[in-house]
C-alpha cells in the first residue's frame, strides 16, 4: 500500500476564470518511488508548477486521487520541503532568520534548529551571510536560503520549481552538485521542475516530459547513469548524451505536432 | 594605467585578513549617527529658514499693513508675552491630537485585521468607512458638542475621524499585499493561523501602515483644531478664535505656527518610529547599503 512516496493517479486539474476555463493538467498519473529524484520537464505553462502545488495539497485536484506515502492528500502537507519559483523570503528576516522560520512554525526544539540551519549554511556556503537581510544577497544566495529553509526539517518529500532559474550558468551547476550530494546524503524523495534537460538528467533516476497544455505525461525517461556522479565526467558519458537527445527530441516532436 | 594598478594593489593589502571579501563593520556610535541625521535634514530647515527670512524681508520692507502680517518679531513677543497662555492651550490641543491619534490607530487597525479576516465584514464596513470620511467634520463637529459637551469628548473624536480612515485603508491594503506564495510556503510548514498572522501577515503589512500614519498624524491635528473652533474654551483652535475676534494677528499668527509645529513633530515622530521598527524597510528605500570606494 504504502510503496509509494508519490502517487498521482489519473488526475485532472481545472482552473475555473470569469473569462475562461483552463485544463492545466489532464488525466496524469505519476508514480514516484521513496528516495527517487524525479524531474519534470515541458513547455511553459503546460502545469508543472500545478503538479507540485497538487502534490502538497495546495491545489486539489479537479478529478482523480493524490497520495502522498500512501495517505490521500486533501488540503497543505507539512510532510513536505517546497521551494518556490521565486525564493520568498521575509525581508525583514536576516538569512537565518529565514530559514529558521520553518523551526519556529512547526515549533522544533530550538537547540536542534539551530543546528542543523548551522549544518545547511555551511553546506550551501551561505557562512558570513547569516544576519545579512535579502535584499543584501545575490539572487541565487536568495534562492540558497530558500533551498536551506525547505531542508531544515528534514522533510521526507522535497518540492522544488525551478529553483536555479535566476542562476547564471555557472552557479547553477556548482547548485546541481550541491543537490545532487544533498540529496545522497539525505535520501529524501526529490521532485524537481526545471525548464534545463541538461540540469534534469544529470540530477536524476527519472525525467517526466509533460506535453503542453492540457499536460498529459508525454513521457518517462529512465537515466542509467551511475549514483557517484562527478558533473564533467557525467556530461561527457554516451549515456547522458542519449538521455538529453531523447527528451529533446520528444519535446520537440510534442512541439512540433502542436 | 600605473595608478590603476597601483590603487588595485593597495585595496589587495587592505583586504588582507578579512575572509573572502566579507569585513565585519561596527555599529555607528550615536556622534556618528547625528551628523548622519544632521547631512540628511539640513535641506528643510535651510528651506524653513529661507522663508523665515522672506517673512522677515516682507514685514520689515512694510510691503503689507502690519496688522495683516505681523512680523517676526511681533509674533515671538506675543508668545514671549504670555508664555503660560501659549503652554497651557498647546498642551491642550496636543493632548487632544495625541489621543485622538493612538484611538484611531487601536480602532483603525483592529477594524483592519477584521475586514481582512471576513469579506461579509468588509462588504458592510467599508460603505459605512467611506461615509464617515466623506462627510465633512466641521458640519458634523456641531453635532458632537452637543451630544459630549464642551469638553476633551468632542475635539478628540473629530480628532479620531479624521486621522481613522488613512489608518483603515493603508492597514488593509498592507494585510492584503502579502506575496500569496509565502502564504502557501506558511501553509507546508503546518503554520497555525495565528502563527501566520503574527510572523508574515502583520510584519509585511507595516510599511504600508506607517504611510498611512504619516498622513493620519497631520490628520490628528486638523481634526483636534477643528473639534476646537466648534466649541471651546481651550486649545490653539480657541486661541485663533478669539485673536481673530481680537483683530489681534501677532497672537493669531502665534498659534498658527504652534500648530504647524506640532503637525510637523508628530510627523518626525512617526518618521523615526518607523525608521526604528522597519529599519530592513528603511535600509532598503534608500539604498542602506552604499557601495564604498
Ligand atoms: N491560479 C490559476 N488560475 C487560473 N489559471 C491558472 C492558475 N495557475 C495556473 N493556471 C494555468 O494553468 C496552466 C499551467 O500553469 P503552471 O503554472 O502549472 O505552468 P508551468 O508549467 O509551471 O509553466 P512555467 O514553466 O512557465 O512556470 C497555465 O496555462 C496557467 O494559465
Ligand atoms: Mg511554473
Amino acid at each position: 500500500m504504502a510503496g509509494y512516496a508519490v502517487e498521482i493517479d489519473d488526475v485532472t486539474v481545472r482552473f475555473r476564470s470569469k473569462k475562461r476555463d483552463v485544463t492545466a493538467l489532464a488525466d496524469v498519473t505519476m508514480h514516484v518511488e521513496p528516495g527517487e529524484f524525479v524531474s519534470i520537464v515541458g513547455p511553459s505553462g503546460c502545469g508543472k508548477s500545478t503538479l507540485l502545488k497538487l502534490s502538497s495539497g495546495l491545489l486539489p485536484a479537479s478529478k482523480g486521487d493524490v497520495r502522498l506515502f500512501g495517505e490521500p492528500v486533501n488540503g497543505p502537507r507539512k510532510d513536505i520541503g517546497y521551494v518556490f519559483q521565486k525564493a520568498a523570503l521575509l525581508e525583514w528576516r536576516s538569512a537565518r532568520k529565514n530559514i529558521l522560520l520553518q523551526a519556529e512554525m512547526r515549533k522544533m526544539p530550538a537547540k536542534e534548529a539551530a543546528a542543523r540551519a548551522d549544518e545547511l549554511i555551511e553546506m550551501t556556503g551561505l557562512s558570513g551571510f547569516e544576519d545579512a537581510l535579502p535584499h543584501e544577497l545575490s539572487g541565487g544566495m536568495q534562492q540558497r536560503v530558500a533551498l536551506c529553509r525547505a531542508l531544515l526539517h528534514r522533510p521526507p518529500v522535497l518540492l522544488m520549481d525551478e529553483p536555479f532559474g535566476a542562476l547564471d550558468a555557472l552557479t547553477r551547476e556548482q547548485m546541481n552538485v550541491e543537490l545532487r550530494r544533498i540529496w545522497q546524503e539525505t535520501g529524501t524523495t526529490v521532485l524537481l521542475v526545471t525548464h534545463s534537460i541538461a540540469e534534469a538528467v544529470y540530477l536524476s533516476d527519472q525525467v517526466v516530459m509533460i506535453s503542453a497544455r492540457p499536460g498529459t505525461v508525454a513521457g518517462v525517461v529512465d537515466v542509467n547513469l551511475p549514483v557517484e556522479r562527478d558533473y564533467g565526467p557525467t556530461m561527457a558519458e554516451p549515456e547522458f548524451a542519449k538521455a538529453t537527445r531523447h527528451i529533446r527530441d520528444h519535446l520537440g516532436a510534442a512541439a512540433a505536432a502542436e | 594605467m600605473v595608478t590603476h594598478t597601483q590603487s588595485a594593489r593597495t585595496g589587495q593589502r587592505e583586504r588582507a585578513g578579512e575572509a573572502s571579501g566579507i569585513a565585519e563593520r561596527s555599529r555607528p556610535g550615536l556622534g556618528q549617527r547625528l551628523g548622519g541625521f544632521l547631512e540628511r535634514s539640513w535641506r528643510p530647515f535651510a528651506l524653513l529658514a529661507a522663508l523665515f527670512v522672506a517673512w522677515w524681508g516682507v514685514t520689515a520692507a512694510e510691503l503689507v499693513e502690519p496688522y495683516l502680517v505681523p512680523s517676526p518679531g511681533n509674533t515671538f513677543d506675543a508668545i514671549a508675552a504670555r508664555p503660560e497662555y501659549f503652554w497651557e492651550h498647546t498642551w491642550t490641543t496636543t493632548y487632544e491630537t495625541v489621543l485622538g491619534f493612538v484611538i484611531a490607530i487601536a480602532v483603525g487597525v483592529v477594524a483592519a485585521v477584521a475586514m481582512v479576516q471576513s469579506s461579509t465584514l468588509e462588504k458592510t464596513l467599508y460603505p459605512l468607512l467611506l461615509f464617515a470620511q466623506v462627510i465633512p467634520k466641521i458640519a458634523i463637529a456641531p453635532l458632537f458638542v452637543v451630544w459630549l459637551g464642551f469638553g476633551l469628548g468632542p475635539k478628540i473624536l473629530v480628532a479620531v475621524l479624521m486621522a481613522f480612515f488613512p489608518v483603515v485603508i493603508s492597514m488593509v491594503t498592507g494585510l492584503k499585499s502579502v506575496d500569496p506564495e509565502m502564504l502557501q510556503l506558511s501553509s507546508t510548514m503546518g503554520a497555525k493561523s495565528g502563527q501566520t498572522f503574527w510572523k508574515i501577515r502583520f510584519p509585511a503589512s507595516l510599511p504600508h501602515l506607517f504611510s498611512g500614519l504619516k498622513v493620519a498624524a497631520t490628520m490628528a491635528v486638523t481634526g483636534a483644531v477643528v473639534g476646537e473652533f466648534v466649541g471651546a474654551d481651550a486649545g490653539l483652535g480657541f486661541v485663533i478664535l478669539q485673536a481673530n475676534g481680537n483683530l489681534d494677528t501677532p497672537v493669531l499668527f502665534a498659534g498658527l505656527l504652534i500648530m504647524s509645529l506640532l503637525g510637523v513633530l508628530l510627523f518626525v515622530l512617526v518618521e523615526w518610529l518607523e525608521q526604528l521598527l522597519l529599519p530592513w524597510h528603511a535600509s532598503r528605500r534608500d539604498e542602506g547599503a552604499s557601495t564604498t570606494l
